[in-house]
Order: structure tokens, then sequence, then C-alpha cells
């Protein structure tokens, strides 16, 4: 079970990343859990400065715009 | 283990010789096009059952003839910025910024706000990473002003609409006003301004992501990305503008304008600048109502006040930083900036 975490205000970008992930984990049969982080505390604290960022259980993986399908796998799977 | 690819979707497995040819293609495309607006728009006020000359016949040739070619500048300059900016990130500028002396970090803030990429709805988390990162208060606010105001789009269409050399005084001059504003501003210590949270947040370790690799391909992705994003949201806010603007060209007497926003009225810098503060709309939005305001005589100055004010000040925005600022920085925020747009207003109308 991973989780992970979506920075980002709310913003059509966001929406899409999540549903990304879901997908993605869905397709390689990986259990996540995927949470909103939607507070600009909370966000400063990960250190993400540009959205949507992603962190995958607690690391900080990507930041700024939509991410790339591939590499959502590699996130997912390491 | 092997990871089976995954294609999301069949338009994102375009070949790259696809786009090595495509972008080339359609930029030769958009300029044989634009070579022919004038005759185009001729064409369609002639359809008009309406004398070219006369009022409606002008404001009817305003409007055909700026939509197609504002959209298509757009179009051309969105894309090309979005490929020069995908070589900068918020990251990377925080990096420069935080290791340089702090005189040299104004200007080269406001240079890095024109470049790096972010939009309004991320300033309040690049605002704290830059902030706690140690970058000065002031260099930070230097880097917010100058991004939306000398925004490329807007110098873009500023060049295609008005001309070069007002499209240079006007980078000059928004470039000058965010240095100089973030330097006022820092030397003011208004660090206890901030909303109490972000003084005792000790922001942990920066987030270190390792640096993407781009190719060539997918530079261009992203330039294509932001034409579709950028383009398809402000579209409506162009046709508005240009709306408004071939209204001034048709209908508003040479004579009024000379009185309301002639050189001779030294009050009209200060009205354009508190018209302009609450106004909201982009930059592709308020240059047409410039070039139509410019064309019927109104002073450089006091339209240039405006489209700075309409630009770089804005409500939403404001409403943004307020989780980060107390009410009187940002009192004193708007107050500074405003106060660097009425200079340049006055000076232009003094000197031309």
């Amino acid at each position: 079970m991973k989780t992970v975490n979506i920075y980002g205000p709310g913003c059509a970008r966001c929406e899409t990343t999540g549903k990304m992930v879901k997908e993605v984990a869905a397709r390689l049969g990986i259990e996540v859990e995927v949470l909103k982080v939607t507070d600009a505390k909370s966000m400063a604290m990960a250190g993400v400065m540009s959205t949507p960022g992603i962190s995958v259980d607690g690391k900080l993986v990507h930041a700024g715009g939509l991410p790339d399908a591939g590499k959502l796998e590699g996130w997912l799977t390491t | 283990m092997t990871i089976e690819t995954y294609d999301p979707a069949p338009p994102r497995g375009t070949p790259d010789w696809l786009w090595y040819l495509g972008v080339p293609t359609a930029a030769v495309a958009l300029y044989l096009v634009y070579g022919q607006l004038i005759p185009f728009s001729e064409w369609v006020t002639s359809l008009f059952p309406v004398a070219r000359d006369s009022h409606t016949g002008e404001a009817i040739a305003f409007f055909v003839y700026d939509v197609p070619k504002v959209l298509l500048l757009l179009t051309g300059i969105v894309f090309v910025t979005g490929v020069l900016r995908s070589w900068f990130s918020p990251e990377k500028t925080r990096a420069i910024l935080a290791g340089k002396r702090e005189i040299w970090g104004y200007p080269l803030a406001s240079l890095l706000g024109v470049l790096t990429p972010f939009c309004s709805c991320s300033s309040v988390p690049l605002f704290i990473g830059f902030v706690s990162a140690g970058i000065p208060l002031g260099v930070t606010f230097s880097f917010l002003i100058a991004g939306p105001m000398v925004g490329p789009v807007g110098l873009g269409l500023l060049y295609g609409l008005v001309g070069w050399q007002i499209a240079t005084l006007y980078l000059v001059f928004g470039f000058t006003i965010a240095t100089v504003a973030g330097f006022v501003l820092g030397r003011m210590g208004l660090e206890r301004h901030l909303q109490d949270w972000v003084r005792e947040l000790n922001a942990g370790p920066v987030g270190d992501l390792p640096e993407e690799q781009l190719t060539l391909v997918d530079r261009l992705k992203i330039g294509a990305e932001q034409v579709r994003e950028i383009v398809g949201k402000v579209w409506i806010w162009v046709l508005v503008g240009i709306g408004i603007g071939a209204a001034i060209h048709g209908y508003v007497p040479e004579a009024m304008m000379l009185q309301i926003m002639g050189g001779e009225a030294w009050w009209s810098v200060p009205v354009a600048v508190a018209v302009g503060v609450p106004m909201y709309t982009n930059a592709a939005g308020v240059i047409p109502i410039v070039e139509a305001l410019l064309g019927k005589g109104a002073a450089l100055g006091t339209t240039l006040a405006f489209m700075m004010s309409v630009i770089a000040l804005s409500l939403p925005e404001m409403i943004i930083l307020k989780q980060v600022l107390k009410l009187r920085l940002i009192a004193i925020f708007i107050a500074v900036v405003a106060g660097g747009i009425l200079a340049t207003g006055f000076l232009f109308n003094a000197i031309l």
C-alpha cells in the first residue's frame, strides 16, 4: 500500500494528475491511497513550489506540470 | 523485472519526426496567413452594408483585423515562450537567487521573474519556498512583480499591435519598477507583517528533485501544451478587449479623448491607475484597448500607467497573497508598485 500525495490548490491539472496516478496504479495492480493536499503550509513543508506536486510515501518525486505516464510507473514501482 | 510500456492515448504517440516537420510548417503557415490579414479584413468589412469610413465601418474593420491578428501572434508567442521557459523552473530560480548578494538579487529576480514559468495559482507555495530558502523578502517581491508585469504575452502583443518602440519602453520601465519596488520594500523591514505561521515556519529541507532530462521534442510538446492551455483560456478576454478597442476606435471622438487622456490633463495619470488597479484582465485583453487609446491621441504615459496597473496589480492575486501577507503588507505592496507606475506615467507625459 503506497500513499500518494497530490499537492495543488485544486486546479484542473491537479485533478488530472490524481486521476492519472489512480489509473496507472490500477493498471499495475498496485494499491494506492491518493490524498489531495491543498493548503499552502503543507505544500511549503513538503518543498513544493510549483503545482501539481507528487510525493510517494512521503518522498517528493515531481513538481510542476502534468507528470509523464512512464515516469509515474517508475515512481510507483520503486 | 520488466515494466510494460504504457501508452495513455494515441495522440501522445506522435513520432518525433512529425514534430520536427510540423513546427516549422506551422510557423510558415502562420506567417503567410498573417500577411493576408489586411486584405482579408477589408474584404470582410465590405460585406457589411455600411460605409467603410463611417463609425460602424471603422469599428468593424478594427475588430475583424485585430481578432485574427492577436490570436495568431498570441499562438506564436505562447509557443516560443513555452519552449524557452522549459529550461527554467522555480526550483532552479530559487537556487540561483539564494546564493546571490542582496544588491544583485533585485535585478536578477526581476529577470528570472520574466523567464520562470509559474502560474498565479502557485504563487503562495512559491513565495514560501523563496522566503524559507533565505531569499530576502524584497527580492521575492521583485520576482513576483516582474512575472506578470513584463510577461512575454504582453510584450509580444505590444510589439505586434503598437510598435517596437513602445514595447521596448514598456520592457525597460516594467523591469525597473519591479527592481526598484522590490528594493524599496526590502528596505522597509516588513518581515513582521508576514502572517504568523509563515514566520514560524521552519521549512524543512528543500525538496530536492532530480532534474528532468528533456529532449527537444519534449520541449516542443510543452510549447504546444501551453498554447492549448493559455490560448484556450484567454481568447474570450481577447475578444472582449478587441470589442472595446473597436468601439473606442470607431466612436470616441478624438477631441474628447484628448481632454480626458491627453498629456495636458495631469490628473489623468492617477485616475488611470485608480481605474486600472481593480480591473482584472490579462495582457491579451488590455493591449487592443491600449492600441485604440493611443490611436485616438491618448498620452503615452497615461496609457502605459493604465496598462501596467491593470496587468501588474490585480484583486485575485492579492486575495491569494493574503494567505501569507497581512493586510497591511498587501496595502504597502500595492502602494509602492502603484507609486512606481504613477512615476512612470508622469515621466512619459512630461518628456514626450
